[in-house]
């Protein structure tokens, strides 16, 4: 056993590490499509205390270390490029406090999604988070590194926007405070009054600390949540009524997707339309605006609202949505992976035109979700292929064509979301260079040995 | 290389299998217990296809996580995917391929030899079978039921008590039943789900043949998962006997008042056994039981019914428990999970729950606190003292 | 191409021009009906076929047969005209669009059709259906495509209604109980029109439930309650089959309320004319159709159309009546449990 085994035994107990074949080569890789590569150790911490000592260690060690959650950013963001340890947080995974006067929750660095959405259900049912669709395992703070997005995105931002405080361990082992908290017991700001130092974490990926507590903002829960659902078979349209139904301030949500299949989808764009309510009437109110907002496609005949059955409804309902999940058995081979590019709105029709011409090109089987983010600055776009695992040449030409997406949206003015280290490296070499500059420094400033996630934003 | 090989590769990942219903915390009792991903079902599913394409050899830890999963069926309930209902059926495809190349845990082995060479995975002699039973009548043709008991009924010390309460409460309500004693043969339900298909066929074959000598027609059992065995997978060996739990029979007898209960004050909560619920969907039944006794207060535990959470018994873990050890054990996170429910009592239908939750509730001192007790023992209990003297 | 069986000089000879003047959309008197009438046997335009909402009526109008709604059908096709916005259409011309997928139980000479309405597998169980509940077709193969009526698509129609035919006669199938009256109407009434052949013997399935509840007659129990049967629009196909509904309601001792949208002013549930015209006209169907319930003192409302019941069955719930599948409230009568809840 090596010295460094038996020094993360000493700090976490030997339940929760491993060095093991089994282990390295599950946490080696992720569901998406970059190559695997293995750490030497997983260790599965339970305090903050552990995490600085394992910290210390790296840092003596000259080894990486890599915080993960549950490993579903689907482009191989915690694929530990050098080895060295990756760090399960999940046994992290307390709710510390709750303020409901203030709306806020804490959590530990490894509290899932699904667990905040179910305690919030039972013990503070009109208070919500932002739910995104990855499955229930995703970590709020994995989530928040990525800036993810959830089902308040329309009207709150990217659920990053929704951080109210951060503890961090940094990379060099000093616990840190970020925000509010930093002066007050409170954690209602990450920032505001003070300077804003989230930025030095949030969408760093693990290269610039291990977030151990999050602050999260909470909103209303109303007392009703519907859907409606609008087709329209013109792509030059979608860009307007996302921004005529931000417009009317009370979509929470609105996702426009895009499938050749199965066939009732095939030739349309469905806009999805959340909506909450604390009355039978308020929710009428707003599917009426929703309506009235887009009258003049119903009229010209080139949109309109679909009723939705019951049993239509429940699954657009869900959270989290399985049916995104779903997407990765169409092939029957258990693997999808999506270009997420964020960009202004009006780039939809060009990028469905491109998705459809990947598809094409590449013969594979597509589909597309854009969420409408804060009111219409600009949308997630996604350009999803799904593959058969079992089919080598099937995964190689969805990685090609992802690929040509990337460049693709970079092109068109996009901004790669969750990017992986080689559109990292696209953006980097896109990026102003005093940016640039600014980020190696900070990386240099706060991980003088180059312990966190390397291979991650490796500005130079 | 069996059917498993070819779909393994479909499973994303995602976790779902993990949860229940309500994502309140995690369900999946091998994830619960060793929190490493590699111990959930998308990961033994993943090392596995890994194991398959060669890209990791064999080794003790792979079968252990491998065998650590209990089969309790949560992943089929939670998991999106379509495949959902063959998941057990992979792992347990899985598993009989390292059988077929002998390569499985050492406790494992042993259970296989232990029921081969004495009909039972507690290494107890055959002759000592019915040896409980204590003036239980042999089945005879003409008898409407055979009462299967079971390895664990027949030999554990509280599955004994299960068996008695089940057997007197029977007489009581004078139905016509018997028992094979020393000639009943061990169920097979785990050697199955073990993957050790020779032997599951050879013991299904033997048991079919039994009874089919000794005219058997309906056959109450005393596990849910000989239950499991004998309504599912003996079909295919030509079963054509009916086949009850205990608990159905009990209340069909409550129902058309055979059986009449007195005050039995007590709160109970109930454990679904998985056998029972996820596998057979047999859930309101031992309630209605509970809850027609006059005095009982039945209270749920958080997580029931399709989301209940395994006791760690299942695949034989009640014999090997490969996951035991410390507090996060599913037997002592369950034990823990009834107490704070406020019940006195946490009624059980399973042997097998029986014993990993005795077990749990010393483990984790509650022995005093919590009685762990099977429904016909509650039953028993609550009958009306006519019917008892 | 199979053409409409129409004759021109019905219309020119018919006094009452009932098929506009009865219209519940359109205020038209005797003369300008019969102008506009003419306009559309004559092919010229005519607003009529813009402001249609497809709601099938005037086919029970007609007092002829001579199939107006039909015929309007094909003017607003040939005109280009969308009743509904044009990705609707597309959208139930592909959902709906025969792939091969033949889903189909242990089917026996006498079979039941589930049409493409999967609430069927819920409401077909119990000793109503025991003898027949696994000899079924579900799916697009089978789907009678009717609902291109309200969609100008009557070239869908008659392109896909052989083929479907055909596939339901493959299957050994003689006589068709038909769960949902579309795909009655249409093997009755829009098959015939154009001139299909109809090799198999289409049962509604009301006359089904009459004859099985009389088998039944003595566990029977008289339920003794008032309902407002939701009419839907594809009973207009075949109005004879509405005298089940009272045979039906008569064995079971149900009082069906004398109310003013029943029969042939019944109200459609909307959710098509929603669509097809926004939603203050389907939100004032709607009222209108669940205060007259209300006013009537309605018990329950019987559903016949699953389509219906996913408009209807909440909003009704609200207002404290009780919605009810046709199916089921003839199962509470012999003591069975209704599957189909809100």
């Amino acid at each position: 056993m090596s010295d460094i085994y038996e020094a993360l035994v000493e700090i976490v107990g030997k339940d929760y590490v491993s060095n093991q074949k089994e282990e390295r080569y599950f946490y080696g890789r992720d569901p998406g499509l970059m190559k695997p590569h293995e750490p030497d150790y997983v260790v599965m911490p339970r305090t903050t205390e552990e995490i600085q000592e394992i910290v210390r260690l790296a840092n003596k060690e000259k080894t990486p270390v890599v915080p993960k959650g549950a490993g579903l950013s689907l482009t191989g963001l915690v694929i530990p490029q050098k080895g060295g340890i990756v760090l399960d947080m999940k046994r992290m995974e307390r709710i510390l406090e709750l303020n409901e006067k203030a709306r806020y929750v804490i959590v530990e660095g490894g509290t899932t999604h699904g667990v905040l959405k179910s305690y919030l259900q039972k013990h503070y049912p009109s208070l919500r988070h932002s739910m995104p669709d990855s499955p229930p395992i995703a970590t709020v703070v994995a989530n928040a590194v990525i800036h993810g997005q959830g089902r308040l995105t329309q009207q709150r931002g990217f659920n990053s926007d929704m951080v109210s405080g951060l503890e961090v361990v940094l990379p060099t082992g000093e616990i840190c405070r970020i925000g509010s908290c930093s002066v007050s017991p409170y954690w209602f700001s990450k920032g505001p009054p003070l300077p804003d130092l989230t930025g030095l974490f949030l969408g760093w990926f693990g290269t610039t600390g291990i977030i151990t507590k999050l602050g999260l903002k909470l909103y209303p829960c109303k007392k009703i949540r519907d859907v409606m659902l609008f087709l329209t078979d013109r792509a030059e349209l979608v860009p307007d009524i996302m921004l005529k139904l931000g417009h009317t301030e009370m979509m929470e949500d609105i996702v426009v997707s895009t499938q050749p299949i199965p066939l009732r989808f095939k030739g349309n764009f469905f806009i999805l339309v959340f909506m909450t309510g604390d009355s039978d009437e308020e929710i009428e109110f707003k599917r009426k605006m929703a309506w009235d907002t887009l009258w003049e496609y119903f009229d010209s005949r080139d949109g309109g609202f679909v009723s939705i059955t019951p049993d239509m409804k429940t699954p657009m309902m869900a959270m989290p949505s399985k049916d995104t999940t779903r997407f990765a058995d169409v092939r029957k081979g258990g693997g999808f992976e999506y270009s997420g590019p964020i960009a202004p709105v009006e780039k939809y029709p060009d990028f469905v035109k491109k998705l459809e011409e990947l598809a094409s090109n590449y013969n594979l089987s597509y589909a597309s979700a854009a969420r409408v983010i804060d009111g219409g600055h600009c949308m997630m776009f996604s350009f999803s292929y799904t593959f058969n695992r079992a089919d080598p040449d099937e995964m190689d030409r969805a990685k090609k064509a992802l690929d040509e997406a990337a460049e693709f949206s970079l092109d068109q003015g996009g901004v790669i979301w969750k990017p992986n280290i080689d559109e990292q490296k696209m953006m980097m070499a896109r990026m102003d260079p005093n940016t640039l500059r600014l980020m190696g420094k900070i990386k240099e400033l706060l991980d003088p040995n180059g312990i966190m996630n390397p291979g991650n934003w490796e500005a130079k | 290389m069996q059917e498993y090989a070819n779909q393994i590769h479909r499973c994303f990942r995602c976790g779902y299998c993990t949860f229940p219903t309500d994502y309140s915390y995690f369900n999946c009792p091998s994830y619960r217990r060793f929190r490493f991903e590699s111990y959930s079902t998308g990961g033994r599913l993943w090392l596995t296809y890994a194991w398959v394409k060669g890209e990791i050899e064999w080794s003790e830890h792979l079968a252990e996580i491998l065998y650590s999963c209990t089969t309790c069926k949560n992943c089929v309930e939670q998991c999106p995917m379509k495949f959902a209902s063959d998941i057990v059926e992979w792992i347990v495809g899985a598993r009989s391929d390292m059988v077929e190349k002998s390569k499985i845990p050492l406790e494992v082995g042993r259970f296989f030899e232990a029921v081969q060479v004495y009909g039972n995975p507690l290494k107890l002699p055959g002759s000592e079978r019915g040896a409980w039973a204590d003036g239980t009548k042999r089945y005879e043709s003409g008898d409407e039921y055979l009462f299967y008991v079971g390895c664990l009924g027949s030999y554990d010390e509280n599955g004994q008590r299960m068996a008695r309460s089940l057997a007197e409460l029977l007489k009581e309500a004078e139905i016509s039943f018997g028992i094979l004693g020393s000639e009943e043969k061990c169920c097979g339900n785990e050697v199955y789900m073990l993957g050790e298909m020779g032997l599951f066929q050879l013991l299904a074959e033997k048991n079919i043949q039994k009874f089919k000598e000794h005219g058997v027609r309906k056959i109450v059992t005393l596990s849910p998962h000989a239950y499991n065995a004998m309504k599912n997978n003996y079909l295919k060996f030509g079963a054509d006997f009916e086949v009850y739990h205990y608990t159905q029979l009990l209340y069909d007898l409550a129902k058309k008042n055979t059986i009449k209960f007195s005050q039995n004050q007590a709160k109970v909560t109930y454990q679904d056994p998985c056998f029972l619920g996820r596998y057979n969907k047999i859930y309101d039944e031992p309630r209605q039981i509970l809850q027609g006794i006059p005095g009982i207060e039945l209270v749920e535990m958080e997580r029931n019914r399709e989301d209940s959470f395994c006791c760690g018994g299942g695949s034989g873990n009640f014999v090997m428990d490969l996951l035991a050890g410390g507090e996060e054990s599913p037997g002592r996170v369950r034990v823990r999970e009834a107490y704070e429910t406020g019940a006195d009592t946490l009624a059980v239908a399973c042997p097998s729950c029986m014993i990993m939750f005795m077990d749990a509730a010393k483990e984790e001192g509650l022995e005093d606190r919590l009685s762990i007790k099977d429904v016909a023992q509650i039953v028993k209990e609550s009958l009306l003292l006519e019917q008892t003297t | 191409m199979l053409g409409l069986k129409f004759d021109k000089t019905k219309c020119s000879d018919c006094k009452p021009v009932s098929c506009l003047v009865k219209c519940q959309y359109m205020d038209l008197d005797r003369d300008r009906a019969r102008i506009e009438w003419q306009k559309i046997v004559n092919g010229e335009d005519s607003f009529v076929l813009e402001a249609c909402t497809t709601c099938y009526a005037c086919e029970e109008y007609c007092p002829l047969g001579n199939h107006p709604f039909y015929l309007i059908v094909e003017r607003q096709e040939e005109k280009g005209i969308l009743p509904s916005p044009r990705p609707i259409i597309t959208m139930w011309i592909n959902q709906c669009e025969p792939v091969g997928r033949f889903m189909v139980g242990m089917v026996q000479e006498k079979a039941l059709s589930f049409c493409f309405l999967p609430a069927f597998n819920l409401l077909v169980g119990g000793k109503l259906f025991e003898d027949i509940a696994w000899s079924s077709i579900f799916g697009q193969e089978f789907f009678c495509n009717a609902v291109y009526l309200h969609y100008a698509r009557m070239s869908v129609i008659k392109e896909r209604l052989p083929r479907i035919i055909e596939n339901i006669e493959k299957q050994g199938i003689k006589e068709l109980v038909c769960l949902h009256d579309e795909c009655y109407g249409t093997f009755t009434s829009l098959a015939p029109a154009y001139g299909i052949e109809v090799p198999f013997k289409p049962v509604h399935y009301y006359e089904y439930l009459y004859d099985k509840l009389k088998e039944y007659k003595d566990v029977i129990k008289q339920l003794n309650v008032k309902v407002a049967y939701q009419r839907n629009c594809s009973v207009r196909l075949a109005p004879d089959t509405d005298h089940f509904v009272d045979d039906i309601f008569g064995l079971i001792g149900v009082d069906r309320v004398e109310r003013e949208y029943d029969r042939e002013n019944a109200l459609c549930c909307a959710e098509v004319i929603r669509m097809a015209k926004g939603y203050e006209l389907a939100d004032d169907l709607q009222k209108r159709n669940i205060d007259d319930m209300v006013k009537a003192g309605a018990d329950y409302c019987v559903f016949n159309c699953p389509a219906c019941w996913d408009s209807l069955a909440e909003k009704v719930a609200r207002r404290g009546i009780k919605p009810i599948h046709m199916i089921e409230i003839c199962k509470l009568a012999i003591g069975e449990k209704p599957a189909l809840e809100v």
